[in-house]
């Protein structure tokens, strides 16, 4: 199998006349007639954006072409959706709208369904390797980056019913008050997934996120927008209620001001290259005008990703919890 | 009331309710309660004779803008028998219409039993002058209606003007003469489970015959909790006086199961007496044929299609 | 208008007619909606559950366990000796040693994340077999008993990897083997308490059912086996006194976990005395539920009859002595009766069954026992007028009126469907009789006066506290008692730090 480094490119391809074919020639590919007449023809996936629990084409109808070579069912080149700025704010919105219905869920409930995420997940695990594969990663590299995903989502699924006893505190008050400070959600967070690892990098962002609560806008990995795709599939089939993760495809650059704009977005999260210094200092200017609790990073070493201690934990969930302090008489 | 002594603007009225303090209502066990309640399982016998049961409970209803005479004699004919091919099916216990409507029901009902209920009192807000309220309670009366379905004046009674709700439903009575009064809370605006019981209280304290939780314009409309509420006000004063007030769950109220429901949180909370259309009432009119096809489903084993069924 | 001013029309006045009364009577019934047993399979016969395999004792002893509803013969069961106490805890220290302590606590979980989802999908066996062997309603079972018991293991499972959280920085470190024995009134569940986190934590198990009811025990023992749990990390010893006793007083175990009563606790104690081993008990309890003037008195009622009447009073948290604010005695005596009227007693499969079989004749003898002790004693008693059905251990729903604190009913735990009823007049009354016990498990206080909570369940010594509410239990809760209820915990993070050496 030929290995091909995953090429992006926007918009249509100018083939009208492709290199090596002249016009008013026969095209010179040529495939034996009786190969074509007996061959099953294969049904192409059609790769959409995630947003309110349905697949769909950005607003804008622009597009980018993925290519990547690889054993399973796709075409070598596929055209995934160039998210807009509306897009972003219909994906908000829509998120807005499943944030209170989330967060009124048991932590229990969200264990569950996190945990039925990994279930999906795991059971997803060829289609996703053969994605990453796609995208540049030997099969090994691309198997151990799903199990590392699925392993995540386990975690996360175990820790949504513990953030609470772990955040929260009795205060001992001087008086007759008993007093305690609970966690509570921030609302919709906008989420910029690293370029890589593209399935563990945006798993270990937005699962955090959502174990606390919050709903999730996210721009996918740039370089290997169709991983994130095959994931939202397992979101849309996880019990996860629509809405409460979305997922665009598209240029971080144009769509992560909005996110860092949009005064619907409580908290923005961003992983980028390490020459985006200019793009993230200009996001955590922009979200000055909402108060927006911007996290901007330069994206980890990869092994760190792996790591147990440093992909995952304490660190990645308190960031969108917002404590709320509670005073009650204590009396007769 | 703290709410009403102090507010500046409150008319004097309010003042006479100083000590009016219903019991508390606990949100969290009363919905645990009705869940409970819920899961109660009803089976073979006890599902046919409930069902039945229910359809002689039904106040079978139409308050539409497109109302017509056509439509009400229609469904006048399925009150009387609901379903053709089975005679020995009890009719509904009323036709619940706009007052415009009582005299052609009347007439299509004739001598079936089956009582005639008008609305008034400016359904489904109340936001008209009393006179105005009391004047279509006449009008309805006089044109033969048996039972009247007036609405509170919700607005008064969030803002702590009990003596508002309770003299306007204490001049509907009067208005009423010998009609039955169904005093309709609207139990989807008042915001909380304390709020309806004080409205129940009042109700049944001014003279209501009923009470009933919805108009059926609003969401949410009846509930299993906001009737278990309803039913301990009931109660309440039944331990304290002996007397049967009677009970109107509306709207919301569209399948079989939900009936059954509803009859086990009456059955279990008021015992026998109100298991009877007397003091029992469903407004209601898609449940009527989802009540019909269970009934054919267990007659005859099948699962029936809706379409079977004539929509009035 | 009179009427209304004249005070909280839920209250009725003094000298209220009896006649008023309430018909609970035959208008409309509900048919028998029986759950169906038939594809459910008990096996005639149950070995012992020992380093993954199904061993026969080598006593071979078998007993029988019989479904108390119908005295009938359900299965006969293994009854392990002393050799083979030593054979599973011999398996625990080989799994413990050789798989289960070496395991990265993140792979740990997802073995008891399967135990938790296999549990979901036979929960309805699991329910049907709780109630044939124990006689607790199936409605318990199915709502209660098996859906808490998944969510003990899905929550257990998620700390198995987190332990480093739980102890604010210290590093956790498992105990070895678990020597863990349980009671008869929830013999699922009370399996997933003592048996997730133990394994969350790196301990491997060895749990000895009660003898009455072993049967979901040794199902849960067939989950493990079918979710491929390393051989010997769970091991399964049925028995009576006897096996329990060599389990407690085998050297080879690390920590023994009881839940029972506290005569046999206080045993325990004294045998675990003078060893290295860790030690944690749950024992009996007699709480009170206090209902104040203010209450949601209709919504007490019900607190008061979960309190009470939740898997026929068996369970030791049960709210068996209820202490009513004077001005509200009658009002609630009536409510109550009227309540009770509506409880339907009888064969536990059915869905409607509110209240289900004692769980064995000895236990039903205690609670005739006691029951005449406190006719006797003077005390007034009220039982529900139902059927009883001629074969198998039943126990009408009963209360008692006019018992003094003295009284046996007032201080004993009965463990049945019996509520001992006493007033008080000011919150330091109810405060002071609430604490007169030895025991301090649990204790409910009703009242729409949230600073009043806060006050009474500062001032209760009782490790559960319920406000507007009783009998809730969830797996991030920690539960455990006071006083001679028992010390440790069970389920939250404090519950992991039985199962843990923390450095």
């Amino acid at each position: 199998m030929e290995k091909k480094r995953t090429q992006v490119e926007d918009g249509a391809p100018a083939s009208a006349a492709a290199p090596g074919v002249k016009t008013g020639e026969l095209a010179v590919r040529d495939v034996p007639a009786a190969e074509v007449a007996s061959a099953r023809v294969r049904v192409n996936k059609a790769y959409k954006m995630y947003v309110g629990g349905a697949f769909v084409r950005s607003e804008s109808g622009r597009y980018t072409q993925v290519h990547g070579a690889g054993a399973g069912a796709d075409p070598e080149t596929v055209n995934v959706p160039r998210g807009s700025r509306k897009d972003v704010r219909d994906a908000v919105l829509v998120a807005k709208n499943a944030a209170d219905k989330w967060a009124a869920r048991s932590a229990y409930n969200r264990g569950q369904i996190l945990y039925r995420l990994a279930e999906v997940t795991e059971s997803r695990t060829p289609e996703l390797v053969e994605s990453l594969v796609r995208a540049g990663a030997s099969p090994a590299d691309a198997a151990r980056e799903v199990a590392a995903a699925v392993d995540r989502t386990v975690f996360y699924a175990g820790f949504c019913d513990k953030i609470s006893s772990l955040f929260s505190s009795h205060n001992p008050v001087s008086g007759p008050h008993f007093g305690f400070t609970i966690p509570n959600p921030m609302g919709v967070v906008g989420v910029v997934a690293p370029d890589a690892p593209s399935l563990l990098g945006l798993v270990s962002t937005i699962l955090p996120i959502i174990a606390t609560s919050n709903v999730v806008v996210a721009t996918a990995s740039e370089a290997d927008p169709r991983t994130a795709i095959v994931w939202s599939e397992c979101l849309a089939t996880s019990d996860l209620p629509g809405g409460v993760v979305n997922i665009l495809t598209g240029q971080v650059a144009e769509l992560a001001p909005q996110l860092a704009k949009h005064r619907e977005v409580m908290a923005f999260d961003g992983t980028f290259g390490s020459k985006a210094t200019e793009l993230r200092a200009e996001l955590e200017r922009l979200g000055a005008d909402s108060v927006k609790r911007v996290k901007t990073r330069s994206n980890l070493p990869l092994g760190e990703w792996f790591d147990d201690r440093k992909g995952q934990g304490i660190a990645w969930v308190e960031r969108y919890i917002e404590s709320k302090t509670v005073w009650h008489p204590v009396g007769v | 009331m703290t709410t009403a002594l102090f507010k500046r603007s409150a008319p004097t009225r309010a003042s006479r309710f100083p000590l009016f303090n219903p019991p508390p209502v606990d949100q969290v066990a009363i919905e645990e309660r009705v869940a409970n309640l819920a899961k109660r399982s009803i089976k073979k016998a006890s599902k046919v004779a409930g069902l039945k049961l229910s359809i002689s409970m039904m106040d079978l209803t139409t308050l539409e803008g497109k109302d017509t005479e056509g439509k009400v004699r229609q469904l006048c004919r399925k009150a009387v028998r609901p379903l053709d091919s089975d005679s020995e099916l009890p009719s509904c216990a009323a036709i619940c219409v706009y007052p415009n409507f009582v005299r052609i029901a009347k007439d299509a009902l004739g001598a079936s039993g089956v009582k005639v209920a008008s609305v008034a009192t400016a359904f489904p807000s109340g936001q008209s002058p009393l006179e105005i309220k009391l004047e279509d309670v006449r009008r309805a009366v006089e044109f033969g209606a048996d039972e009247i379905d007036m609405v509170i004046d919700r607005g008064a009674m969030l803002s702590g003007d009990y003596g508002k709700v309770f003299d306007e439903i204490a001049a509907t009575k009067e208005a009423c003469g010998p009609a039955h009064l169904k005093v309709i809370l609207e139990t989807g605006e008042l915001g909380s489970y304390d709020v309806v019981r004080k409205a129940s209280d009042l109700a049944i304290a001014a003279g209501g015959d009923f009470i009933k939780t919805s108009t059926g314009k609003v969401q949410p409309a009846a509930t299993l909790g906001v009737t278990l509420v309803m039913l301990e006000a009931i109660r309440d004063h039944f331990y304290a006086t002996g007397t049967r007030i009677g009970m109107k769950p509306a709207g919301g109220v569209r399948t079989a199961k939900q009936a059954l429901q509803y009859l086990v949180v009456v059955k279990e909370t008021l015992g026998d007496p109100w298991l009877s259309p007397d003091l029992f009432r469903f407004g209601a009119s898609a449940l009527l044929n989802d009540v019909l096809m269970q009934l054919e489903k267990e007659r005859t084993g099948l699962y029936q299609a809706s379409e079977d069924f004539s929509k009035d | 208008m009179s009427d209304i001013t004249k005070g909280a029309p839920g209250v009725p006045q003094a000298g209220t007619p009896a006649s008023f009364a309430l018909d609970f009577g035959k208008a409309w019934e509900y048919a028998p909606a029986p759950e169906s047993p038939d594809h459910v399979k008990i096996a005639p016969k149950y070995e012992l559950f020992i380093g993954g395999k199904w061993t026969a004792p080598q006593s071979r002893k078998y007993f029988d366990t019989v479904n108390p509803a119908t005295e009938q013969k359900l299965a006969e069961v293994a009854e392990a000796s002393a050799a083979d106490v030593d054979a599973a805890v011999a398996a625990a220290r080989n799994a413990f040693e050789k798989y289960w302590a070496k395991m990265p606590g993140k792979e740990r979980a997802k073995y008891i994340f399967r135990i938790a989802r296999a549990i979901q999908e036979k929960a309805r066996e699991l329910a049907i077999v709780e109630t044939m062997d124990g006689g607790k309603p199936i409605k318990e079972s199915r709502d209660f008993d098996i859906p808490t018991a998944a969510a003990h293991f899905f929550y257990h499972a998620g700390w198995a990897d987190k332990l480093d959280y739980a102890f604010h920085g210290r590093k956790a470190r498992p105990l070895g083997v678990a020597g863990q024995i349980i009671p008869w009134n929830f013999p699922f569940l009370m399996a997933a308490w003592k048996i997730a986190p133990a394994l969350a934590c790196g301990n491997t198990v060895v749990l000895k059912p009660a003898e009455t009811t072993p049967l979901t025990a040794l199902l849960l023992a067939q989950i493990i086996e079918e979710c491929e749990l390393p051989p010997g990390v769970v091991n399964i010893v049925t028995g009576a006194g006897a096996t329990g006793a060599a389990l407690v007083d085998h050297a080879g175990v690390d920590k023994i976990a009881f839940t029972g009563s506290t005569a046999v606790g206080k045993r325990i104690q004294r045998a675990v005395a003078g060893t290295k081993k860790r030690l944690t008990l749950e024992l009996g309890g007699k709480a009170a539920n206090i209902v104040f003037a203010d209450a949601p008195i209709d919504q007490a009622i019900e607190g008061i009859v979960s309190g009470i009447f939740f898997n026929q009073g068996h369970v030791c948290c049960a709210g068996s002595r209820l202490l009513l604010e004077e001005s509200v005695h009658d009002v609630v005596i009536r409510k109550l009766k009227d309540r009770m009227a509506t409880m339907r007693l009888g064969d536990p499969l059915d869905k409607n069954t509110d209240i289900g079989a004692i769980n064995s004749k000895p236990q039903l003898e205690r609670i005739k026992e006691l029951v005449a002790s406190g006719e006797l004693e003077g005390a007034e008693r009220h039982s529900l007028a139902c059927a009883i059905p001629e074969k198998g251990y039943w126990f009408p729903p009963t209360f008692f009126t006019n018992a003094g604190q003295a009284f046996r009913i007032a201080r004993e735990e009965i463990f049945g469907p019996v509520l001992t009823i006493m007033t008080f007049r000011t919150p330091d009354e109810a405060i002071e009789k609430a604490n007169n016990t030895m025991y301090g498990l649990s204790a409910g206080v009703w009242t729409d006066k949230g600073s009043k909570i806060f006050h009474m369940a500062t001032q209760l010594k009782a490790g559960v506290v319920w406000g507007d509410t009783f009998n809730k239990f969830d797996p991030s809760s920690p539960f455990g008692g006071f006083k001679e209820s028992g010390f440790g915990r069970e389920g939250g993070r404090q519950g992991l730090g039985a199962y843990v050496e923390v450095e």
